[in-house]
């Protein structure tokens, strides 16, 4: 099951311990500082939701953790076997035990559909073709939205086009799935479904779950932890219960949706 | 011209002598490293093209030579035509002058098999597919395509460039054919049946001008010209910057490039081919 690169870091791991790390890992894109001696523990078989406002680095965050992104320094772990200093040949498999969900679907517009949700399929080696078609109509029917196999993505509204890209995040049952926004542009209902697809792959695939969201009914239901960005650093971390309760005046606004004065300065001077 | 203004206010703060030759420095710093990056990009296309495309490559590349090879062929006919029959126009009174116009086929062949043949269809596909190849992969960076394929594990150079780099270098050899057999037609036209040349001396002349080596040079460069629009403008949209204008600023720089590579790739194969036709024919020296 696991890889030869990991194999003997593995077997050191102490049980119970996070499956991913971040050590003091700082990435910047020319001026602008996205982290700075980030630090973060995301432990398995669980559901984190990391939150934040827009632009602080959570979609970094995710792609930090697959390779697509390197940072400038510090370290990153995956099941105690440091990934960030990996080639992109050795990333492979080790990115074949992900799902990524992006922010904007990033399905691949020439092909259809059915094409887009099995190519994680066919990439990890499965040639049956009744099988995959299987598959392929299983995970679109989880999402709701089974038969639209041979529809192209450009034919579909923007928050049907996310979720065939969360089919495609998990045809491959992966063992950890990074959801980047799974239910903005989409209906109340239909996040609601999503949020139990969410809970349902942690609970019956031990899916280790990291869920970016703005929306905070989302991520109460969904979280087992919850951590919060903000410039470049995590100010506050806990159960759902304890940000709920939470007493830091950022995160109370944050979650209540309320802006500070600071925010509203421009709109008073108008 | 900035040192020479520079110079009247050195008390500008930040300014130091050096400066004109810092600017210069780092321009050409950028320039090597950019010739560097396209020289990996390359070697990595051919390192995958040897270990073969994966299953849905194959498929891919089909398609590609579809797009690429079959569509591009009236445009190509259209063009190689023209050209031919122009150059007919032009040598006819030239040829008729010094009382040669029997051997216009000889002429007029020659130059479309070895010259215009190739670089037209060159510089039609470099426009036609090289734009659009640059334009697609530019389209799927910026809409992070190319990231998921990387997040699920596939080698955006092995899925993507490799079936397009194939398909264009099989096919412009291909195109180019056409364009030589249809350029060839379109002189004819003009020297046999508007300025009465005889038919059988025009392709008596211009098969006797047209040998094996002749065509092979046509081709060889055609090969290396296909090599030239696909890496180029598979480079081009990988590295293309964010945005509509990010990606429009790419196909343009993919087409500009491609056409200065493929002139002076031109002149430079067309010298060395008849270097090597000098070495081992010494006695015939190629018409042109
Ligand atoms: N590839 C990139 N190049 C340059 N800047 C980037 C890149 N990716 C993200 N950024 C910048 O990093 C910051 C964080 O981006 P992002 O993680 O997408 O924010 P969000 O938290 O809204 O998902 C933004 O200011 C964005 O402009
Ligand atoms: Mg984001």
């Amino acid at each position: 099951m696991l890889d030869p690169v990991c194999k003997a870091a593995d077997e050191r791991m102490p049980e119970g311990a996070a499956i991913i790390r971040f050590e003091n890992v700082s990435k910047r894109f020319g001026p602008l500082v996205v982290f700075n001696n980030l630090s973060l523990d995301i432990p398995a078989d669980e559901t984190l939701v990391v939150m934040g406002p827009s632009g602080v680095g959570k979609s970094v965050l995710l792609k930090l953790i697959v390779g697509l992104l390197r940072p400038d320094s510090g370290e990153i772990y995956f099941h105690g076997c440091r990934i960030d200093t990996l080639s992109e040949g050795e990333l492979e498999p080790i990115r074949k035990r992900f799902g990524f969900l992006f922010q904007m679907g990033a399905l691949f517009d020439s092909m259809t559909v059915g094409e887009n949700v099995s190519f994680p399929l066919r990439q990890q080696g499965i040639r049956s073709d009744a099988h995959i078609r299987d598959v392929v109509h299983e995970k679109l029917s989880v999402v709701g939205l089974e038969g639209i196999e041979q529809k192209m993505p450009g034919d579909l509204s923007g928050g049907q086009r996310k979720r065939v890209a969360l089919a495609r995040a998990i045809a491959m049952n992966p063992e950890v799935v990074l959801y980047d926004e799974p239910t903005t542009g989409l209906d109340p209902i239909r996040s609601d479904v999503i949020n139990e697809l969410i809970l349902k792959l942690k609970e019956e695939l031990k899916v280790t779950g990291i869920v970016v969201t703005h929306d905070m009914t989302s991520a109460f239901k969904v979280a087992d932890h919850i951590v919060m960005l903000l410039d470049g650093k995590i100010i506050a971390r806990g159960t759902s219960d304890e940000i709920r309760t939470c007493k830091d005046e950022r995160v109370c606004r944050f979650i209540h949706g309320r802006a500070s004065e600071e925010d509203l300065k421009a709109l008073h001077r108008m | 011209m900035s040192a020479i203004e520079k110079d009247n206010s050195p008390t500008e703060p930040g300014w130091s002598p050096l400066d004109p030759i810092t600017t210069m420095g780092s321009s050409i710093y950028n320039a090597i490293q950019g010739l560097g990056d396209f020289g990996r990009f390359l070697g990595s296309i051919l390192h995958w093209c040897f270990r073969g495309p994966t299953r849905m490559g194959w498929r891919d590349m089909m398609t590609q030579m579809y797009e690429m090879g079959t569509r591009s062929i009236p445009v190509v006919m259209l063009t190689g035509a023209f050209i031919g029959a122009v150059l007919a126009i032009e040598a006819y009174p030239q040829f008729q002058a010094l009382g040669f116009a029997s051997r216009l086929g000889s002429v007029v062949v020659v130059s479309v098999v070895k010259q215009i043949g190739p670089v037209l269809t060159a510089v039609m596909l470099a426009g036609r597919v090289g734009g659009a190849m640059t334009a697609e992969l530019g389209t799927m960076k910026v809409t992070e395509q190319v990231d998921a394929l990387r997040a699920m594990a596939a080698d955006p150079i092995r899925t993507l460039a490799v079936p397009r780099f194939l398909a264009c270098v099989l096919m412009t050899p291909v195109l180019t054919v056409f364009s030589d057999i249809i350029g060839a037609i379109g002189g004819w036209l003009i020297a046999v049946k508007v300025e009465g040349v005889n038919n059988y001396h025009f392709w008596h002349y211009a098969s006797q001008a047209t040998d094996l080596f002749t065509i092979n040079t046509g081709l060889i460069k055609s090969f290396f010209f296909g090599v030239a629009i696909a890496s180029i403008a598979c480079y081009k949209g990988f590295r293309s910057g964010s945005g509509a204008q990010g990606v429009g600023r790419a196909c343009t720089e993919s087409f500009v490039a491609s056409f200065v590579v493929i002139l002076v790739m031109n002149f430079f194969l067309a010298t060395m081919l008849n270097n090597i036709y000098n070495i081992y024919w010494p006695s015939q020296a190629p018409l042109f």
